[in-house]
C-alpha cells in the first residue's frame, strides 16, 4: 500500500517536473552572470517551452505558460504581458509544427526553433523599443539568440532522459 | 494547390482553437488575454496600478526565496575567488592603505572648510539614508536593475538615488509596499547628470548595458583635457534628483584612443546591500 502511494507520488512529482522547471527558470532568471562571461546569456525558458510543447504538451499546459510570462515580466521588469505573448506563441509555432511534420526531425526542429526564437526576439526588441520607448541592446538580443540556440541540443538531451523517465513513470 | 492552402489552414486552425491534451484554455483566448494585459497595463488606472503592486509584491518575494540555491553558489564563486587572490589583493591593499591615509588627512580638512563656507551662505546639506537588502539582482538582457525590500511604507519615492558604500549605483523607478525597483547607472535607459574632475566639465553619463558606461553631451575640447589625468565622474546634482558631489567612476585615460568609458566604482553583480539617499538643499535666505 505504501509502496503504491509512493509510486503515484513519484508519478504526479515528475509529471509536474516540467512546470516546476518553468517557474523556478522565471523566477530565479538562471543567468550565471556571476560567472563574469562578458556577454553569455542564453534564454532556458525558451528552450524549455519550445521542446516539452512540441514533445508532450500535457506536461507543459498553455495556462502555466501564461502565468510564468506574467511572472518574467514582473521579475525583468518589462511591460506586463509581453513575455506571455511571446511564450503562447512559441506554443503556436510548435503546436503547427506537431499538425504538420508527421515524422519529427531533430534538425527541423533545431532550424524551426531558430526561426522561432528570431522572431519572437524581434517581436519583443520592437515592442520595447517602438511601443513602450525602453532602450535595448540589438546586438544582446542576438548573442542571446545565439546562445539559446547553440544550447538547445544540450538541453534537449537532457530533456530527452527526463522525457523518458516521465514516460516510464505514467506508463507504470 | 487548393489543397496545399486548405492543409494549412486546417493546420493553423487546429493550433489555434483546438483545446487538446488536457489543456484548459485555447491558444488563441491566452493569446488574446496576454493581448489585453498589455494594453491595460500601459493604462494609469487606480484598479490596474493596484493589482500590479499586489503581483509585483509576490513575485518579488517568491523570486527572492527561488533565488536562494543560485545566490549560495554565487557566495561560494566569490569567496573562492577571493581566498585564490588573498595575496595580491593584500600586497594591492597595503600600497592603497597607506596613500589613503596621506589623503584622508587633506580630506578632513576640505570638510571642514566645506562646512565653514556652506555656514558662512546659509546653505545646508541635509540627506536621509534608508538601508535596503537586495532581494532580487538580475543581469538580464532586457533591463539593469535591481528589486530592493523598502517601499512605499519607509517612505521611499520614485527618483531616490541609491548608493553602494558612497558610490552612486542607480534610482528608484517603481515603489511598491514594501519593496521597489532600482535602475542600474549601467543599464541602457540611464542617463545621469555629472560634472567630471579635476578639468570640470558638465557632462551627462549613459548607461550602454554593459559593466561601463560612457560620457555623451559634453564641451568638445572635453577628450583635449583627458590627456593628463585620471578623471573621477560625480554626480552634479543638475536637475535636483541626486545629491551632488556622489562618486560614480572613472575614466582611465590609459588607452590611446581615448574612448569615453567610465568604469563605475561598484561592482553591480556583488550589491548585497544598498543605501536609499534622498536629500534636500536648505537656504537660510
Amino acid at each position: 500500500m505504501s509502496s503504491l502511494n509512493k509510486n503515484t507520488l513519484i508519478k504526479s512529482l515528475l509529471f509536474y517536473l516540467p512546470i516546476f522547471f518553468l517557474f523556478l527558470s522565471v523566477l530565479n532568471e538562471i543567468d550565471f552572470n556571476y560567472l563574469k562571461i562578458e556577454n553569455f546569456s542564453f534564454n532556458f525558458v525558451h528552450i524549455l517551452i519550445f521542446y516539452w510543447t512540441l514533445k508532450n504538451p500535457r506536461y507543459l499546459n498553455y495556462g502555466s505558460i501564461f502565468f510564468a510570462g506574467i511572472v518574467n515580466d514582473v521579475v525583468v521588469g518589462i511591460p506586463i504581458g509581453l513575455s506571455s505573448f511571446c511564450y503562447l506563441l512559441i506554443c503556436a509555432v510548435t503546436a503547427y509544427l506537431r499538425n504538420i511534420i508527421i515524422t519529427p526531425n531533430f534538425i527541423n526542429d533545431w532550424i524551426s526553433f531558430l526561426i522561432t526564437i528570431l522572431l519572437i526576439n524581434s517581436i519583443q526588441v520592437v515592442s520595447l523599443d517602438i511601443i513602450f520607448s525602453i532602450e535595448v541592446d540589438y546586438m544582446r538580443y542576438l548573442i542571446n539568440s545565439g546562445f539559446t540556440f547553440i544550447l538547445y541540443p544540450v538541453f534537449i538531451f537532457l530533456f530527452d532522459i527526463l522525457e523518458k523517465k516521465i514516460a516510464i513513470q505514467t506508463n507504470d | 494547390m487548393a489543397s496545399s492552402r486548405d492543409d494549412f489552414v486546417i493546420a493553423i486552425r487546429s493550433a489555434f482553437l483546438k483545446k487538446r491534451y488536457q489543456q484548459k484554455f485555447s491558444l488563441l483566448t491566452l493569446i488574446f488575454l496576454s493581448l489585453i494585459v498589455i494594453v491595460l497595463g500601459s493604462f494609469n488606472f487606480k484598479a490596474i496600478q493596484y493589482i500590479k503592486i499586489g503581483v509585483n509584491e509576490v513575485v518579488y518575494r517568491s523570486s527572492f526565496v527561488a533565488s536562494i540555491p543560485e545566490n549560495y553558489f554565487k557566495d561560494l564563486n566569490i569567496t573562492i575567488d577571493e581566498h585564490l587572490n588573498l595575496y595580491d589583493q593584500f600586497k594591492k591593499n597595503e600600497i592603497e592603505l597607506k596613500k589613503l591615509k596621506e589623503k584622508k588627512l587633506l580630506n578632513d580638512f576640505l570638510v571642514l572648510e566645506n562646512k565653514k563656507l556652506r555656514e558662512l551662505i546659509n546653505e545646508t546639506v541635509q540627506s536621509e539614508d534608508v538601508f535596503a537588502k537586495v532581494l532580487v539582482d538580475k543581469d538580464s538582457p532586457y533591463l539593469k536593475s535591481i528589486v530592493l525590500n523598502k517601499g512605499s511604507k519607509d517612505n521611499i519615492k520614485i527618483g531616490m538615488a541609491i548608493v553602494d558604500r558612497s558610490y552612486l549605483v542607480g534610482k528608484i523607478i517603481e515603489v511598491n509596499y514594501t519593496n521597489s525597483r532600482a535602475l542600474l547607472v549601467s543599464d541602457l535607459n540611464s542617463k545621469i547628470p555629472v560634472l567630471l574632475e579635476p578639468i570640470d566639465i558638465h557632462a551627462v553619463l549613459s548607461g550602454t548595458g554593459k559593466n561601463h558606461g560612457v560620457i555623451e553631451y559634453t564641451k568638445d575640447e572635453y577628450k583635449e583635457k583627458l590627456s593628463s589625468n585620471e578623471i573621477i565622474v560625480y554626480t552634479s546634482g543638475y536637475g535636483g534628483l541626486f545629491k551632488p558631489g556622489l562618486p560614480v567612476g572613472k575614466i582611465s585615460t590609459n588607452n590611446l584612443n581615448k574612448d569615453n568609458k567610465v568604469n563605475f566604482f561598484s561592482d553591480f553583480r556583488q550589491l548585497d546591500y544598498v543605501k536609499i539617499v534622498s536629500y534636500e538643499i536648505g537656504s537660510g535666505n
